[in-house]
């Protein structure tokens, strides 16, 4: 009998903390399965985050640096400099990189760091309970924009996928979505064309990936699912944005 | 080896490299920008890194990643710029990292000015930073002390897996001195770095660098081992001068270059006949008790010269336990204690007239 489908070399066997319905665990996986068909799991550190994936250390099976908030892409700037020839990747949430953390983002983009960011979109602060985001959507109610994010008060939702497509230092910028089996697919290869743009030595590359909070959102994972494509996709379009021949 | 003439900050960056450091992480602040500038010029020549981060902020954190990944590495800053290190700071002793950090002290509060100063001593001792931890904090007197200690640091550093701070006020960054550089030798055993982020290799477990710990027990847990290390450091790592304590009428305190003046006060009124001592710390974290509780009889009083405010003042209270009254000189923002106001303070409390 052949095997058609196993378990990612890439996580360790331990059951995640994340909340049912919510997406961060199918993009772990993509990342991890990426890492082991590439072959550099054992030749990989990974930089976790402040916010829902803090505990991303315990998951990955590859040796792991816990930041503080925001600050990933400068520890992974401090891993990659002592090491170029490992792969060295972070995985930050829009609190983490879109609000606390855009100077840190903003610049190892800006310095060609050749390291991989996996950006998580959620629209919304997941750990702290539900807080409004750079990343939430007008009208969208958190526990900080309780009437529906204004663009008076708040300004519009930050597009950093946009913003980083004009920073010549990032080789490879793409927005995927995991809301159907089909998008997941094209996520992972986006993903692995981004680790493959930091083995080639082509610069920063970054996977922003669209992801569900049923949790603080208030609805359930399909309605969550649902959601995403009627009000996300539309203000966050998919696409490549950036790719390593550009500005070459 | 023959001495050399070198600038403060400068012999900083020499002395790092002479000890095998390998990544320096910085960003431009006055009165310490010599280093940065040295590192980028040297560190190339030197099978090393220099880079210069968008912030303090930033630069810190590169340290906390290169120090979790083994390596030798270092960061300058001053006073403002300190106080924006202080949140990976904490990280890294909580991580528990090895890492060098020099603060080349100008005056404050907020923006301050940028001539020399020593009011981060509370900054530097009371960790800044949130939470229970404790960095080893040198404060030499001169640049030969400062490149040895600077030398030493390193090899603490990895002792102990905790962050070591250098401080020198703006003189020790700015001033000429001849040096010589020694092979310095702390006589530790050092660890092996077996629990750094090298990649498994598939050949061991993760590796895993991190100061969270939301099991209350285990956040205990680690403090309590924390603390057992701070107090083998108190123990073992106390460092400090005495200076003709013999017959001292007055012990004055002072570290780093206000401990300079304060010999030249206390050598002229030897002259009139007034027997002063000067205790100085060398390590200002773990602070010297030891020398309080053996001041000589004849002492009368303690005079804490700084340049600051008051700040080493509570230290010395402390270590003082009540035994002697403590008073205090001290010049601010800048300014520099002059050998004559220091004089005319210890005449004042001898009793005898300005």
């Amino acid at each position: 009998m052949s095997v058609v489908f196993k378990k990612t070399q890439g996580l360790v066997d331990k059951e995640t903390h994340y909340c049912p319905g919510c997406t961060h665990g199918i993009i772990h996986r993509i990342t991890a399965e990426v890492l082991e068909e590439l072959g550099v799991l054992g030749e990989s550190i990974g930089v976790a985050p402040v916010g829902c994936a803090v505990l991303a250390y315990e998951y990955f099976n590859c040796d792991m640096h816990e930041a503080a908030h925001g600050r990933a892409p400068a520890v992974a700037t401090g891993i990659k400099r002592v090491f170029p020839e490992k792969v060295v990747f972070t995985y930050q949430g829009d609190g983490d990189l879109a609000s606390i953390g855009t100077a840190e983002a903003v610049h190892v983009a800006h310095r060609g760091e050749k390291i991989t960011t996996i950006f998580v979109n959620n629209a919304i602060y997941g750990m702290t309970g539900g807080q409004m985001a750079p990343t939430t959507l007008i009208g969208q109610k958190a526990t900080t924009s309780p009437l529906g994010r204004t663009v008076d008060h708040s300004g519009m939702p930050l597009k950093v996928s946009e913003m980083f497509a004009t920073i010549h230092g990032a080789a490879y910028i793409a927005r995927v979505s995991v809301d159907t089996p089909a998008n997941v697919r094209k996520a992972k290869k986006a993903i692995k064309e981004a680790f493959q743009c930091q083995i080639d030595g082509k610069g920063f590359s970054m996977v922003e990936v669209l992801s569900t909070c049923p949790t603080n959102w208030g609805m359930t994972p399909m309605d969550s699912l649902t959601w995403l494509r009627d009000n996300m996709m539309p203000y966050y379009p998919m696409g490549n944005f950036r790719r390593p021949e550009e500005d070459k | 080896m023959a001495k050399v003439l070198m600038k403060g900050n400068e012999a900083i960056g020499a002395a790092a490299i002479k000890a095998g450091c390998k990544y320096f992480f910085g960003y431009p602040i006055t009165p310490q920008n010599e280093i940065p500038e040295y590192m980028s010029k040297e560190m190339p020549k030197n099978d090393g890194v220099f880079l210069q981060a968008e912030s303090e902020v930033s630069a810190i954190n590169m340290v906390y990643g290169a120090a979790g990944a083994g390596a030798r590495v270092m960061t300058s800053s001053s006073s403002p710029g300190i106080a924006l290190k202080q949140e990976g700071i904490t990280y890294i002793a909580g991580a528990e990292l090895p890492a060098v950090i020099v603060n080349i002290v100008r005056g404050g509060p907020g923006l301050g000015g940028i001539q020399p100063a020593q009011s981060d001593y509370n900054q530097v001792t009371r960790g800044g930073g949130n939470g229970d931890y404790k960095l080893l904090t040198y404060a030499p007197a001169n640049l030969q002390e400062m490149v040895d200690l600077v030398q030493e640091a390193f090899d603490l550093a990895d002792f102990y897996r905790n962050p070591v701070m250098v401080v020198g006020d703006g003189m020790i960054g700015q001033m000429m001195e001849p040096i010589e550089f020694k092979d310095i030798q702390s006589g530790k055993t050092l660890p092996e770095k077996d629990w750094a982020t090298t990649g498994t290799k598939g050949a061991r477990k993760p590796n895993i660098i991190n100061s969270l710990a939301l099991d209350p027990q285990d956040l205990e847990d680690h403090n309590v081992r924390l603390q057992a290390k701070y107090n083998t450091m108190k123990r073992d790592e106390v460092r400090f001068e005495e200076y003709n304590m013999e017959n001292a009428e007055v012990v004055c305190v002072a570290y780093g270059t206000t401990s300079r003046i304060v010999k030249n006060a206390i050598d002229a009124l030897k002259e009139e006949g007034i027997n002063v001592g000067l205790i100085r710390p060398i390590t200002l974290w773990p602070f010297p008790m030891k020398p309080f509780a053996e001041l000589p009889e004849s002492a009368k009083g303690i005079l804490t010269v700084e340049m600051s405010m008051g700040q080493m003042i509570d230290d010395v209270k402390i270590a003082n336990e009540g035994r002697l009254p403590v008073e205090f000189y001290g010049r601010s923002g800048g300014m520099i204690p002059e050998p004559d106001a220091i004089k005319d303070k210890i005449r004042e409390m001898v009793g005898g007239a300005k």
